[in-house]
């Protein structure tokens, strides 16, 4: 394969490297605060250039550099999630971070590198390198979790979730090393041959190194037990910042879980699907029945998402091309539901209103449109037809079901029910409740309505037309089971 | 492809309802003008489909068909037969009258119609889906505008619990159910959730035993069986007026509507193991329904738990299985949707000329509005069973059924009867009759609207009672092979 060739394949990865320089660097020559208004803008370009050569890229496939890099149209999935993702955030952060920090360009070049770790984590197909792109993600979160400096809460947010990631590399590390001890080989595809070829005594050491990479993944998803960082860094961190750590992060942490199970310990099948079925019903049941008690709304959607995560862990605990569908469309329509419901938060904190689910109260009547929005994303997020989530819902049942799991759907459809008591109680507090002050929540800006518009297209379209994005993921999870 | 009249009576209220978003909301006239004219539209085109269907050729007429997500086989699939055309001719009367009885509601007009109008489509959608996914696209959308009806608008006391209650209960009846109806779709192996096509599919028996279950009593939440009713009086005494007729009129024919589509229809032999079983809950709703309702003081209670008694009678007359039995117990629905809508009207308008529902604080209503009560007394006969009322000829007809296949349940649903005549006598004479009490003497009579509603909905029980062939024909049209499936 010829340089360029390879170059073309890391295109998006690439055009991320250059963005991220280029805010940096015109954050140090501009010196004008009106030049710097632009930087998100150069940002918002950069991830729109990254985009577009995913889109170019669609379809081919090659594995470069010895095994560790593998260019699919499954990582490019994630990549696009990532990216879009990203975009809203940019988009979001802009008035947000105005009056809150001197830093804005490093601020908007840290997101760019997170998310360059996000694209580098769906490629990647070797332990190291797996470690490797984790960290550069979890390193640049945790700058961006503390980015308030003023602010207490945002640098105890900041700390624990940097204390809590810290142990968990190192749980993971040592998984790692388990996995390398037992077969001689970082790379996936050469572990499970290893594996493949060894005698049965070998077998036993599976499961704890199975357990200790699940302490790295599981921290990055937010599953059940290493979730407690999350209620706490999604209440301190910047909410722009929350909105990114709760969707960029988490798809990363799937497509690694997916990447190690299905690549790598494809003998450890039955096992699997027992460990992930468990925890997912935990994640999805403590997420739900914890978050019921929060009143702040920041937290209330770090247990929402926790138990988010277990819906969309169900998609892993079976066997099919449809398990693997089910979670990919599932996890774009929690992107869009979940954003546009941080993005309400952002333009209603720009209003100068609080954080907590209290202060809602009465929006139907200050500002109809923002209450109709964020009844939509709420309800999406609960699975109420005919928002996206409740497809991506209805396809996680289904691809449980076809693996005959009754009890975990059982308890998964009855958590939708318990979740949708939470929501409502955002619901209730915007349209049944009186206002408590009059006046609308102050327009947003355009950047912002922009955002808001865009998830609500997502919300809307995946609901009633998901087949094209349905078809295009089905058609990426065929080739990469079979390959 | 032909004229797609159930597309647009299902949608026709949707439409409304996103040119109200689109009002401003001071608007008050224009925003009720354009839920009037919606509604009328949905129900212009629901009498025409009524009488436009081909009783001779009989099954589903007025078919459409469109690919939805072909990946798990769904499909946009609507289609109507002699079951579901009373319920969508009922849902069309009831949400036009809803509307109009509605037409003081000054209170944020613009959510409130908006709201209701996404509220019927989804009962519409429901009757006319015959693809089990876009039965629970439906039916969930009905369920969730409900909420913020009954806690947006609802009686100040009680909105929020009953609004909260309701929405969990009826939710948890419908993801249980839901849980069958995946599983159907992996059973039958033919990859569709159309509902004709299951029914094609024999289901073993071991399957239909495990799986009826969950299903018909995910729906009979909905319907008010017991003991899953108490949702159900709660939310029709905390809801305003509309939503109280749309919520017993036609809200609960849903559920009922659902376990005999889903339920019965699909795996009959699941039905014949456990409708022997259910119809002992069928006659605790009738006679425990009656009961409670004769012990109510609150007005609007003694309404509500009226409709669980007779919601009674449409289960029971389900699980007789016999052509007269469901004939008899879709009849019900369309009665007791007309019926109850009727009371809740009634209820409504005292409640908004007197400020109580406490009935010993009310008495000589007839005086000053004799139109009214007039109008419930009809209502109050079909509601006891008279000959010549459309209740008659429902209850007889599941009374008759009943008395095929379970003789003892027939004679204990006896009861009911008999306490349901106590009720309504005691409510009415306390209520309309007696000496007036002094402050209810500036009190006056209904508008030229509300006598409109009330005017419509007693006619329609007249003439269903005189004359019931003209839904009984199409009904049993629909029955009929239904009840061959299920021997």
């Amino acid at each position: 394969m010829t340089l360029s060739q390879i170059l073309a394949l890391l295109a998006p990865e690439l055009v991320l490297v250059m963005a991220g320089l280029v805010v940096l660097g015109l954050d140090l020559v501009w010196r004008e605060e009106k030049k710097k208004e632009w930087l998100p803008y150069v940002a918002l370009a950069g991830l729109v250039g990254a985009l577009a050569a995913m889109v170019a890229l669609w379809g081919q496939e090659a594995v470069l550099f010895g095994g560790i890099f593998t260019a699919d149209v499954f990582a490019l999935l994630f990549k696009v999630i990532a990216v879009v993702s990203t975009g809203l955030v940019v988009l979001s952060a802009i008035e947000f971070m105005r009056g809150r920090t001197p830093y804005r360009g490093e601020f908007y070049s840290l997101l760019i590198f997170a998310t360059l770790g996000i694209c580098f984590i769906a490629s990647s197909t070797d332990l190291i390198m797996i470690y490797l792109t984790i960290e550069l993600l979890s390193i640049t979160s945790y700058i961006l979790t503390g980015y308030s400096r003023e602010d207490p809460k945002s640098n105890e947010a900041a700390i624990k979730y940097f204390l809590y990631g810290a142990v968990a590399s190192a749980a993971m590390l040592y998984g790692m090393s388990l996995l390398y001890g037992a077969t001689g080989s970082t790379n996936l595809s050469q572990i499970a041959i290893a594996l493949g070829q060894a005698d049965a005594s070998l077998q036993g050491i599976i499961l704890p190194a199975v357990i200790f990479l699940l302490a790295g993944f599981g921290f990055k998803i937010g599953a059940v037990p290493f979730h407690q960082w999350a209620p706490d860094a999604y209440e301190g961190a910047p909410t722009p910042v929350t909105a990114f750590l709760s969707v960029g992060p988490k798809a990363a942490g799937f497509i690694v879980l997916v990447r190690v199970f299905f690549v790598a310990l494809p003998s450890f099948q039955p096992e699997r699907i027992i460990l992930i079925s468990v925890i997912s019903a935990i994640t999805m049941t403590l997420g739900n029945l914890v978050a019921i008690w929060q009143k702040n709304i920041k937290r209330m959607l770090a247990y929402s998402s926790i138990a988010q995560a277990g819906y969309i862990l169900l998609g892993m605990a079976v066997t099919s091309n449809l398990g693997m569908t089910s979670m990919v469309f599932y996890l774009m329509t929690y992107l869009f539901a979940n954003l546009g419901a941080f993005i309400i938060i952002i333009i209603f904190s720009n209003g100068g209103g609080g954080d907590s689910v209290e202060d809602y109260a009465g929006l139907s009547q200050r500002s109809p449109g923002l209450a109709l929005a964020m009844l939509l994303f709420l309800l999406s997020l609960a699975g109420i037809p005919p928002l996206a989530g409740f497809i991506g819902k209805f396809y996680l049942f289904t691809a449980i079901m076809e693996d005959g799991l009754l009890w975990l759907m059982v308890v998964a459809v009855l958590n939708s029910v318990i979740s949708l008591y939470y929501y409502l109680e955002v619901v209730r507090q915007m349209y049944i409740l009186p206002p408590k002050v009059e006046e609308p929540v102050p327009a947003a800006s355009r950047a912002l309505s922009g955002a808001l518009i865009m998830a609500m297209i997502g919300v809307l379209l995946l609901g009633l037309y998901p087949t094209p994005l349905i078809e295009l993921i089905e058609a990426a999870a065929r080739a990469f089971l079979s390959g | 492809m032909s004229f797609p009249f159930l597309s647009i009576i299902v949608f026709s209220p949707i439409v409304g309802a996103l040119i109200i978003t689109a009002l401003p909301k001071e608007k008050h006239s224009a925003i009720k003008t354009v839920a009037l004219v919606s509604a009328f539209i949905s129900m212009l085109l629901s009498i025409y489909v009524f009488f436009g269907y081909d009783q001779a050729a009989g099954g589903m007429q007025f078919e459409e068909q469109m690919q939805w997500i072909p990946s798990l086989g769904i499909s946009y699939h609507l289609g109507t037969d002699g079951i579901s055309l009373p319920l969508l001719l009922l849902t069309g009367v009831i949400i036009f009258c809803g509307v109009l009885i509605s037409w003081t509601q000054d209170d944020r007009p613009k959510e409130f119609f908006a709201f209701l109008l996404v509220l019927v489509a989804g009962v519409f959608g429901v009757f006319v889906s015959l693809d089990l996914f876009l039965l629970f696209v439906f039916y969930e959308l009905a369920v969730l505008p409900m909420y913020l009806l009954i806690g947006g608008w609802g009686w100040p006391v009680t909105r929020e619990y009953a609004a909260m209650k309701l929405t969990l209960y009826l939710l948890v009846g419908s993801v249980i159910a839901l849980v069958g109806v995946i599983a159907i779709y992996f059973e039958a192996g033919i990859g569709t959730f159309d509902i004709m096509r299951l029914a094609e599919v024999g289901f073993d028996t071991g399957f239909q035993y495990a799986f009826f279950l969950p299903i018909f009593v995910g729906f009979a939440v909905l319907a008010g069986l017991w003991p899953f009713h108490t949702w159900s009086p709660d939310g029709h005494v905390a809801a305003p007026t509309a939503v109280s007729m749309l919520h017993a009129g036609v809200l609960m024919k849903m559920g009922a509507y659902g376990a005999l589509r889903v339920g019965m229809f699909i795996l009959p032999v699941g039905a014949q193991k456990w409708l022997p079983w259910i119809v002992v809950l069928t006659v605790v709703n009738v006679v425990y329904g009656s009961m409670v309702a004769f012990a109510q003081k609150d007005f609007k209670y003694v309404i509500g738990y009226s409709s669980v008694s007779h919601m009674g009678y449409v289960a029971m007359g389900l699980t007789t299985m016999t052509v007269v039995g469901i004939s008899g117990a879709s009849l019900q629905m369309f009665s007791h949707g007309i019926m109850t809508g009727l009371f809740f009207a009634v209820v409504g308008l005292i409640y908004r000329q007197t400020h109580t529902r406490q009935i010993p604080e009310l008495g000589g209503l007839a005086r000053k509005m004799p139109f009214v009560a007039v109008a419930f007394i009809i209502g109050g006969m079909a509601s006891m069973g008279m000959p010549g009322l459309s209740g008659f000829v429902a209850e007889f007809q599941v009374l008759a059924g009943t008395w095929q296949t379970y003789p003892v349940i027939a004679a204990i649903s006896l009861i009911g009867i008999v306490i349901t005549a106590a009720y309504i006598m005691k409510v009415s004479y306390k209520v309309f009759f007696g000496p007036l009490k002094a402050e209810h003497e500036g009190i006056s009579a209904a508008s030229v609207i509300e006598k409109f509603v009330l005017f419509i909905m007693a006619a329609l029980l007249i003439v269903v009672g005189l004359y019931p062939s003209i839904l009984l024909n199409v009904i049993n049209t629909g029955v009929v092979p239904l009840v061959m499936r299920l021997r």
